[in-house]
């Protein structure tokens, strides 16, 4: 069966998180908060030492984790700190306490670099089931809310006057991001998953005209990264997560340099 | 009964209280205009009435169902999000494409559906928002300094078109501003609010009476004397405006 096979596990992995990252990647962009994918992604390596403490699933304490902290900045956001500072303080101390709680489990030998870079070739079909559950979960929320979502993100006081609470489209978008974070560790590992948010959502951008279009847009450019990436990491003998991200970037680049072309021609 | 009813509200940031104590009704068809200086509470009087701020005391009550249409004071969109106006219009709900091209046209840019919304100009932005405000038929018409950003002609026109827009849809108009004497020839009513409600009533009265003087000084008398005067010119005004948007 094809399932068999690590590579194509480790592509059906990879695409299920691009097409999760790549609606609520867009959101980001437009919201300005990447840095808050950066903070609940480094928030979870404190989920990941929990887990192998209690030993229980690292999808499951990741999620905990990054929830907990989805939650908490949405509650303290707005409240005198400003938002980047609030960040940095949780995102690194909630690192730096998870690196410590690593260090406290003796006899369990940690590939801590597993979690930081991803281990997607790894990928078992278990991980498949959660990775693709979780994602058609994110996907599936964010169509839902998307009207409201997007009406939130244009101004706050012209949702509420069309009856949307934007502090409660804030919450749902903060929530996709915490699921998103926990099963995109396994493909990227947490230092890698705001790129994988960030980058096929900019790169979305000069070839799109409406928003529908840069998420589609945005999810065929990381599934596309995710195949070549994974393609040179076989071939070239590099590192998996980091070559998909490296592919994403490099697409990026063409696709800024040619829309800068155009403008100039136009 | 009225459209909306604000009973003795007072709003307070933290420690800072920024409204106290006021009431006003809104009727239907009315164009009533608050103005008053900077920090004066207008625009979170506004935000009261569209439900983004909850008043620490009193409260707000819209009669059942009433359709609010709002323009924003100002609206950033990023530079990251593609949006076209069509697009923009069907927020939060999907419209059929006759409601958008026929806001674009009561809002005075009908030829505008398919641009992007980073390409419009200040003017064109303003009556985009507003055919937004519009595309809903609402029986209440906000506005929260509307006209920010553009030249006194164009906000001349801009508030030409909210009274064409009253007198075709019968829509009860509140606006914000801090152009006394444009605003004011336009208005039903006017209050004039500085933490508290100062006065109000016509134009006339308000511009007349002395807590307005003492906020504003007496010379705004001659600008709506003289802006009644240019008002009689009104046609000249369309005229010029239609080749204006044409362009």
């Amino acid at each position: 069966m094809m399932l068999d096979d690590f590579m194509m596990r480790a592509t059906l992995a990879g695409i299920g998180v691009a097409f999760a990252a790549a609606p609520l990647g867009c959101f980001v962009v437009w919201r300005r908060m990447a840095y808050f994918g950066d903070a609940t992604a480094h928030a979870a390596i404190l989920g990941v030492a929990l887990s192998l403490a209690l030993s229980i699933s690292v999808f499951a304490g990741a999620l905990v984790v990054a929830l907990m902290m989805a939650l908490t900045v949405n509650l303290l956001s707005g409240r005198g700190y400003a938002m980047d500072t609030l960040l940095g303080v949780l995102a690194h101390s909630a690192l730096a306490f998870g690196l410590v709680a690593v260090s406290f489990l003796s006899g369990v030998r940690i590939d801590l670099m597993a979690y930081l870079f991803g281990d997607i070739l790894a990928v078992s079909r278990v991980d498949l089931m959660v990775i693709w559950g979780g994602a058609a979960l994110v996907v599936a929320l964010i169509w839902w809310r998307w009207s409201a979502l997007l009406t939130a993100t244009l101004n706050e006081d012209l949702a509420y006057a069309c009856g949307i609470d934007p502090k409660r489209e804030q919450l749902v978008l903060t929530l996709a991001l915490a699921v998103t974070v926990a099963v995109a560790i396994k493909v990227v590992g947490v230092l890698l998953i705001a790129a994988l948010l960030i980058i096929p959502a900019a790169a979305a951008r000069s070839l799109s005209r409406t928003p529908e279009g840069m998420a589609m847009v945005a999810a065929c450019i990381g599934g596309a990264a995710t195949i070549i990436g994974l393609r040179l990491a076989y071939v070239l003998d590099t590192p998996a997560g980091p070559s998909i991200v490296c592919v994403a970037a490099l697409i990026f680049a063409a696709l800024s340099v040619l829309a800068k072309l155009r403008g100039a021609s136009a | 009964m009225s459209l909306v009813d604000v009973d003795n509200i007072s709003i307070r940031y933290g420690a800072n209280t920024v409204l106290s104590n006021v009431s006003l009704r809104i009727e239907a068809g009315e164009i009533l205009t608050i103005v008053g200086p900077n920090g004066s509470g207008k625009t979170s009087l506004l935000r009261a009435i569209i439900g983004a701020v909850k008043p620490s005391k009193g409260r707000v009550t819209r009669s059942a169902g009433v359709r609010l249409g709002y323009v924003p004071q100002k609206l950033h969109i990023d530079p990251t999000l593609p949006m076209t106006v069509a697009r923009f219009l069907s927020l939060p709900q999907a419209v059929p494409v006759a409601d958008i091209e026929a806001a674009l046209k009561q809002a005075g840019v009908p030829d505008l559906a398919k641009a992007q919304m980073s390409r419009l100009s200040g003017g064109q932005f303003q009556r985009v928002l507003l055919a937004r405000a519009l595309i809903g038929k609402p029986q209440l018409l906000l506005l929260d300094e509307a006209t920010q950003g553009l030249d006194q002609p164009g906000s001349a026109a801009f508030y030409r078109q909210i009274e064409t827009v009253r007198r075709q849809t019968g829509c009860a108009v509140l606006m914000i501003s801090h152009e006394l004497h444009v605003v004011m020839s336009a208005s039903d009513r006017v209050i004039c609010l500085n933490g508290h409600v100062c006065c109000e009533g016509t134009p006339e009265v308000v511009a007349s009476a002395p807590e307005y003087r003492a906020l504003f000084g007496s010379g705004t008398m001659g600008a709506l004397a003289l802006y009644r005067h240019d008002h009689d010119h009104d046609h000249h005004a369309c005229e010029h405006n239609k080749t204006e948007a044409a362009e």
